[in-house]
């Protein structure tokens, strides 16, 4: 027994050290000076590969679109009240029922053809064998194999931010604490990419966000600070939170000037516009990162932006984030799963490919209200990222929504009967 | 989606092989295979409580519905007398009615009596969006209480009191003040309603 003991714990000994050292050389010290292998890229190359392959062999099937409404308002022709007139409004709320643009905004989104992960399979049907051996590869290399690997990454990466903003927090404020804390955040954020296996496109980079400047993005998930944070230095902006979220951002702010917020603070619009507008002012703080539409959108769409980060004077980068939902989907459906539910579920996907686009800095016109600056900017960053850009507020996920719009489609229909409601009651006095 | 429904579903996939009268016994609404899985998925998703039925707070959650003037009166027709849930079956049945006439050519060998979405079926949804109290007739009350929905707060009592008079004036035939269904055939003769009250189901 005690030999074969031995040698058992010789071979663990050997393999954890190989592991860690290939772990060390391709994937950490990579990840510090910025550079890469490419083996995400060939690992993503192999992927599309096979995906393609499934997808011929007619696991796919042909996306609906909405149910096409070709609809005509109450004809403006006749004005006079018709019982006909309550068919418009049937016709719409029937076509709302059947498919709707909002609430598909809020849950994951289906794909053409299957990815071979399970919570992809959305009404496929059984097609071969092939493809469930295909599948049942799939699950042994992501939980077996990624995974392992992806959580010691995560692991390193956070611990390596803590420990090293902790260490920095320690020395005076100037250009050498500014300096490293630059290059910790960006290390750490770097090993976190790898640890979700990203494979981020950066595009236009030279109009990368600068200080005194905000930078908007549409929202997906958390890990959009992650994509970001990795290419570049923000200024953060949030609520604190409890337990390992809350020590991270306690020590971050140490490190460099990041906005949180008290959960009491949050509800104060003018505490939050001050600070905001302080932090803007001063030009050797670092960019600030919003997300405007405030929750988290299945990245088909991009939902309405709330003004309060359009007010402030100052110019606005925008910044269009689009996944590739192929590899595996990065909205948090923050009702159905918790964070750690949600982040498992990344890490066992096959990858998180994405594209980022940096957008031209924009800044309110004359004359241009800060809602309408608001929407500018959303339409840039949906035209850029191929999303369909809506009005509707994302906090309808949770809420409901406002009678004002009601009261504004009743007011239309009624501008159309009041045109002859006039005429008839003069003629109804003079008869 | 539970159990049962991966089973309705698939119930559905592996029927579509077999005799297409069978199938429609299963579900005798004119809606083809595809178009009535893709109703079964929007049904589900719509069922935030995952218990088989959508509730009435589920269609409020639908906000191009929830800010349609007639939208409580639309939802009100998935739910059949009394009750307060609605299953799959009221589900389709309903929208079954909105299905364009011109595709009931495929279904004409199975169907007994009168398909849900031709004309009078389609008035008879209409119909009964101005029938409050589900009594067969439209009263002055409860014309104006549409109206009223459909106008909010912008019309007065007295514009909407003779809008209301002059309808009922124009389609009431036999005296009573109160318009019945067949004078409400009788009044939208010359509309196209196959083409107003369809919808397009994607398949």
């Amino acid at each position: 027994m005690s030999p074969f003991n031995n040698l058992l714990c010789m071979l663990l000994g050997i393999s954890f050290t190989v592991w860690f050292t290939l772990l060390l050389v391709f994937i950490i010290v990579p990840a510090i000076f910025g550079l890469s292998f490419g083996i995400r890229g060939l690992y993503m190359k192999t992927l599309l590969k096979e995906l393609k392959e499934i997808r011929r062999n007619g696991s796919s099937r042909d996306l609906d679109g909405s149910a096409s409404s070709t609809t005509t308002g109450p004809s403006p022709s006749t004005s006079e009240f018709e019982m006909s007139d309550t068919f418009y409004f049937c016709r719409r709320g029937i076509e709302s029922i059947v498919d709707d643009e909002v609430t598909k905004r809020f849950t994951a989104e289906e794909l053409e053809s299957w990815n071979l992960l399970t919570r992809s399979n959305y009404n496929f049907q059984h097609i071969s064998t092939r493809l469930t051996v295909l599948w049942g590869l799939g699950v042994v290399i992501r939980y077996g194999f990624l995974l392992p690997l992806r959580l010691t990454l995560a692991i390193t990466g956070v611990s390596l931010l803590v420990v090293f903003t902790t260490m920095i927090g320690f020395l005076p404020n100037g250009r050498v604490k500014h300096f490293l804390s630059e290059k910790v955040h960006l290390m750490c954020y770097r090993i976190c990419v790898r640890a979700l296996t990203a494979i981020i496109t950066y595009h236009h980079s030279e109009n990368k966000p600068k200080n005194g400047g905000i930078c908007v993005a549409n929202h997906t998930s958390p890990i959009d600070v992650i994509i970001l944070a990795s290419d570049g230095c923000y200024a953060m902006v949030g609520q604190i939170h409890g337990g390992l979220m809350g020590l991270i951002q306690k020590s971050m702010v140490k490190a460099c000037p990041h906005i949180w917020f008290e959960r009491s603070e949050v509800k104060d619009r003018h505490l939050v516009a001050k600070r905001l507008s302080d932090h803007v002012k001063d030009k050797s703080k670092l960019p600030i990162l919003i997300f405007p539409e405030g929750t988290c959108i299945n990245n088909t769409s991009v939902m309405m932006f709330k003004k309060g980060s359009f007010e402030i004077a100052s110019t606005v980068y925008p910044v269009a984030i689009k996944y590739d939902p192929r590899f595996g989907d990065a909205f948090w459906n923050s009702s159905k799963f918790g964070m750690v539910n949600y982040l498992l579920r990344m890490m066992s996907s096959w990858a998180i490919v994405c594209s980022v686009w940096y957008l031209p800095p924009m800044s309110r016109q004359e004359g241009e209200d800060a809602v309408q600056f608001a929407n500018r900017v959303k339409a840039a960053i949906a035209r850029q990222g191929g999303l369909v850009d809506l009005l509707w507020d994302g906090g309808l996920k949770r809420g409901k929504v406002k009678d004002t719009f009601k009261e504004e489609q009743q007011k239309l229909y009624s501008k159309i009967l009041v045109g002859t409601m006039c005429l008839q009651s003069s003629l109804n006095m003079s008869s | 989606m539970g159990l049962q429904g991966w089973r309705n579903v698939l119930a559905l996939k592996t029927s579509k092989n077999n005799n297409r009268a069978a199938w429609q016994r299963a579900f005798p609404v004119p809606l083809s295979h595809s178009q009535i899985t893709r109703l079964y998925s929007r049904f589900h998703s719509l069922d935030k409580g995952e218990n088989g039925a959508l509730s009435r707070e589920d269609f409020q959650r639908i906000p191009e519905l929830a800010i349609n003037p007639l939208g409580d009166r639309i939802i009100n027709a998935f739910f059949p007398e009394g009750e307060d849930q609605a299953n799959f079956r009221g589900f389709m049945r309903t929208l079954a009615h909105f299905r364009p006439v011109e595709d009931n050519e495929k279904n004409k060998d199975l169907t007994s009596g009168e398909p849900l979405n031709s004309r009078t079926n389609k008035l008879l949804f209409a119909f009964r969006l101005y029938d409050l109290d589900r009594d067969d007739k439209i009263s002055r009350d409860e014309l104006l209480q549409v109206l009223r929905m459909m106008v909010g707060v912008n019309i007065s009592d007295e514009q909407l009191g003779s809008i209301a008079d002059r309808t009922i004036q124009e389609a009431d035939t036999n005296g009573d003040m109160c318009i019945s269904f067949s004078e409400f055939i009788k009044v939208l003769e010359k509309v196209d309603v196959e083409q107003k009250m369809s919808i397009r189901f994607l398949h």
